[in-house]
């Protein structure tokens, strides 16, 4: 039997509806049971785990470095910053640190990965809500934007691009030209989003007021991210546990005090524009030098070195044959991903597999305030609610 | 981030509050661990909320970890996190393997909801006075519990 809600006594009259979880507005396989008072939602319970495929179990069967495939599937909107996560906890693990150059290039993609992930879903949540076009033009440049982590890491989606101990490889020539030119377009297509909504009485009327949280009850839900953000909480883990060299780039913490859907799109539309101030400074200031830390017992050798050094050799053949062994520990790392705080922890027995690997998925903790938020409101403001929330079914059941 | 033990405030405080509260505390690459016992989990975790200057009123995660075959055989693993001071905090519960069962912690923080629902789902283990203890990720009828060490990873059941 699916999960359902049990009728009060008294009450019969009320309709208990299923929305999803095939439905186009709630952003994969989600669903909501709600119960509706006229049109009016009473109570809401939302039931996950058809996209659960055990990654916590297959984490397990894998080597670290393996490990780094399965991120990406979590939360495919922004594989890097999955990637990132898992490496850096992997690093914090083994005291290991990457190189300037490698953080660099961290930072400028993941903010890359923001900026891709707040355009699929701002043009998403428009579409939900009527406005077709701007889907469209969404969609052009975060084409633009898979196509610079193709030329980077030869896969649009499901990059696995950060290794423990820094980058697969060296970006190939004419990789940070194209970067430059995204740069210098992008500001005035943020323009064109905020042209086709921001003012738009229609959007206005279907968010404003819609969906309201306040700040303390999205702290004790586990609200995270740009939607804690538009709730008055000025909480950033760039800023309060810089990570990737993040102290070192000067940026903005977009906030708002009202805690609706509209406060959520403008803190995201905000944060687009201060993500493409971060890639700009790690584009200027990327440093010169190695991209893998030095440190031959865990990360891969290059490929000419193997073939003039025996050493090298070796540990290619132990590393990728058997893995590295971390010392016995246990880590929490968190980031800001797009979504909020993605938290990975690791704990190590010292063999090169994970003894447990667990996610701390951001749209986990998202999801919990949605029948908050949705509870005395009509219908037709869900589809607005759960867009707002920018959940990634992906991460959540994992 | 977290700052070592012997200077770990959180630690002293609690010490403070309930000298039978904390039974053993670790610290690795500067993340603490303080291992709680199971019967003053609740009113450990309200004091850390509440208390002024350590206020971790955001419940980060809840997860557990599977020590087959040793004995305590689960985990219950809590990440704690303060907005105000910046700190992060690891709380951590040893379950015995039959019957492993733990307050749970919705009262104090109605966040960890869903994170208990998934680890009673994946672990088997009983949060006592959670208001909607049922499967999360699995179908109702599923047997088993998959993160257990000893569940099979390949084959037909």
């Amino acid at each position: 039997m699916p999960l359902t809600l049990e009728r009060i006594p008294g009450q019969e009259e009320r309709v208990i509806l299923s929305l999803g979880p095939q439905h186009p507005s709630t952003h994969g396989v989600l669903r909501l049971v709600l119960e509706l008072e006229g049109e009016t939602v009473v109570r809401a319970l939302y039931d996950i785990g058809y996209l659960h495929t055990g990654f916590e179990k297959s984490f397990e069967a894998l080597t670290y470095s393996q490990g780094i495939t399965l991120t990406d599937r979590m939360d495919y909107l922004a594989p890097l910053s999955n990637n990132l996560g898992f490496c850096l906890a992997i690093e914090k693990l083994l005291n290991l640190e990457a190189p300037p150059r490698a953080q660099w290039i961290r930072v400028l993609l993941t903010e890359l990965t923001r900026i891709q992930s707040h355009l699929v879903w701002l043009g998403t949540h428009a579409i939900e809500l009527g406005a077709m076009s701007v889907f469209l033009y969404c969609f052009r440049e975060r084409e633009e934007i898979l196509r610079i982590f193709e030329h980077v890491s030869g896969q649009r989606m499901m990059t696995s691009y950060f290794r423990v101990g820094g980058l697969a490889l060296e970006p190939p020539l004419g990789w940070l030209q194209r970067v430059e030119k995204f740069t210098k377009t992008f500001p005035e297509r943020i323009g064109e989003y905020e042209t086709l909504l921001t003012k738009n009485p229609i959007w206005l009327r279907r968010t404003v007021g819609v969906g309201t949280i306040s700040g303390p009850d999205a702290v004790a839900l586990g609200l995270s991210g740009p939607s804690l953000r538009a709730s008055g909480v000025n909480w950033d883990i760039r800023k309060a546990h810089p990570y990737s060299s993040y102290d070192k780039f000067e940026f903005n913490v977009p906030t708002r005090p009202e805690g609706d859907v509209y406060a959520r799109y403008l803190v995201r539309v905000d944060e687009m524009r201060e993500s493409l101030k971060i890639v700009r400074q790690a584009m200027d200031g990327l440093p010169e030098g190695p991209i893998k830390a030095d440190a031959p017992h865990i990360v891969l050798p290059d490929r000419e070195s193997m073939k003039t050094s025996i050493e090298a050799l070796i540990y290619h053949f132990k590393l990728v044959t058997e893995g590295f062994h971390p010392p016995v520990g246990e880590v929490y790392q968190t980031i800001e991903s797009p979504r909020g705080e993605l938290g990975f922890y690791i704990v190590s027995d010292g063999s090169p597999k994970p003894w447990r690997c667990h996610v701390r998925a951001p749209s986990f903790g998202n999801l919990q305030t949605l029948p908050k938020i949705i509870e005395g409101r009509l219908l037709a403001d869900v589809v607005a609610c759960i867009a707002s929330l920018d959940t990634v079914l992906g991460e959540i059941d994992r | 981030m977290l700052s070592p033990l012997e200077t770990n405030l959180p630690l002293q405080k609690l010490r403070e509050f309930d000298p039978e509260a904390v039974e053993d505390a670790r610290e690795f690459r500067g993340e603490v661990t303080l291992y709680v016992r199971k019967a003053r989990l609740r009113s450990a975790c309200e004091f850390l909320r509440d208390a002024a200057e350590l206020s971790f009123k955001y419940l980060s995660d809840v997860t557990a970890v599977d020590n087959y075959p040793n004995e305590p055989r689960f985990e219950a693993v809590y990440h704690l996190y303060s907005m105000e001071n910046h700190r992060y905090l690891r709380l951590k519960v040893r379950l015995s393997g039959d019957d492993p069962r733990i307050d749970s912690v919705v009262p104090v923080w109605p966040a960890a909801n869903a994170f208990e629902r998934e680890v009673f789902d994946l672990f088997g283990i009983q949060f006592e006075g959670h208001p909607f203890l049922r499967r999360l990720m699995l179908p109702e009828d599923w047997e088993g519990h998959p993160l257990r060490k000893d569940y099979p990873t390949t084959g037909y059941r």
